[in-house]
């Protein structure tokens, strides 16, 4: 019963992820697909609730449904010129076809290596307190990639002021 | 049983999809989003490595947690380009920017 509803979960955020994923690049209009890419987003963070990264799942809503989706929703209300024709078209000149058959291909290569590739499981562990061992590793073990973490974001953030506002010269 | 193959499947399935979008989409803001899709599928891959095969260890987790970080800045500085590039060109369409320089 309990393996049964695993499975149930999982095929219902795996179809959520991979139908919202399509529409975000088959749709022709820019708000539908910041849209769906928030439905993505959720649909992701079910898998990792069912990956027992508790914290990680938590972290995507907030900062990919909470920041990202409602930055590229505005970002395209503030550039968006008509409605005259599809505001997210698929460049006429790319052969989208192959595109897609090439896209295809990877799938396909992809399963195959996944099939072939002798996993060496380590059986189920079981974690309990994600959010404290997270932060034991970020604040000792990766101390320095955090500090460079965080002073990415600070540089991100003032290029990102500059880039939109401009420099007074 | 749902084992590893099955998230690594949808993430690559995901991953193609974002690959499919970066290569058609005609305007910068939907190439980000397609880009946004392939990190997501990243993200998915180090987390079913993390609690597959390291289960104890939470390396994956971390690893995703910088992944987030690096892909929020990303965003900031695209869509800060995209809006310098609108309010100078008055277009987002990925093929009308071919110059360096104007």
């Amino acid at each position: 019963m309990n393996e049964l509803a695993y499975n149930a979960a999982f095929f219902i955020f795996a179809a959520i992820t991979v139908a919202s994923a399509i529409g975000v690049v088959t749709k022709n209009d820019l708000v539908h697909s910041a849209l769906l890419l928030a439905l993505c987003f959720i649909g992701v963070s079910g898998l990792y609730v069912l990956l027992q990264a508790d914290f990680l799942a938590a972290v995507q809503i907030l900062i990919y449904n909470g920041a990202i989706a409602i930055v590229f929703v505005l970002g395209t209300m503030l550039t968006r010129r008509s409605a005259r024709h599809g505001t997210n078209d698929t460049e006429k000149n790319i052969p989208s076809r192959l595109v897609a058959v090439v896209s295809g291909l990877f799938v396909v290569v992809t399963l195959g290596v996944i099939a072939t590739t002798p996993w060496h499981y380590f059986g189920e562990g079981v974690v309990e307190d994600t959010p404290s061992l997270i932060a034991q590793f970020i604040l000792t073990d990766y101390m320095v990639a955090m500090e460079a973490a965080a002073v990415l974001l600070l540089a991100a953030m003032i290029g990102a002021i500059v880039l939109a506002k401009g420099v007074e010269e | 049983m749902i084992g590893m193959a099955h998230f690594l499947t949808v993430a690559a399935i995901i991953f193609a999809i974002g690959l499919y979008g970066v290569l058609t989409k005609r305007t910068i803001i939907g190439i980000l989003m397609s880009i946004e899709l392939m990190l997501n599928a990243v993200n998915i891959n180090l987390i079913t490595f993390s609690h597959f095969i390291t289960p104890e260890a939470l390396t994956g987790q971390v690893f995703a947690i910088f992944t987030i970080t690096v892909a929020a800045a990303e965003v900031a500085v695209g869509l800060a380009m995209v809006f310098r590039v609108y309010h100078d060109r008055n277009t987002v369409h990925a093929a009308r920017l071919d110059e360096m320089h104007w």
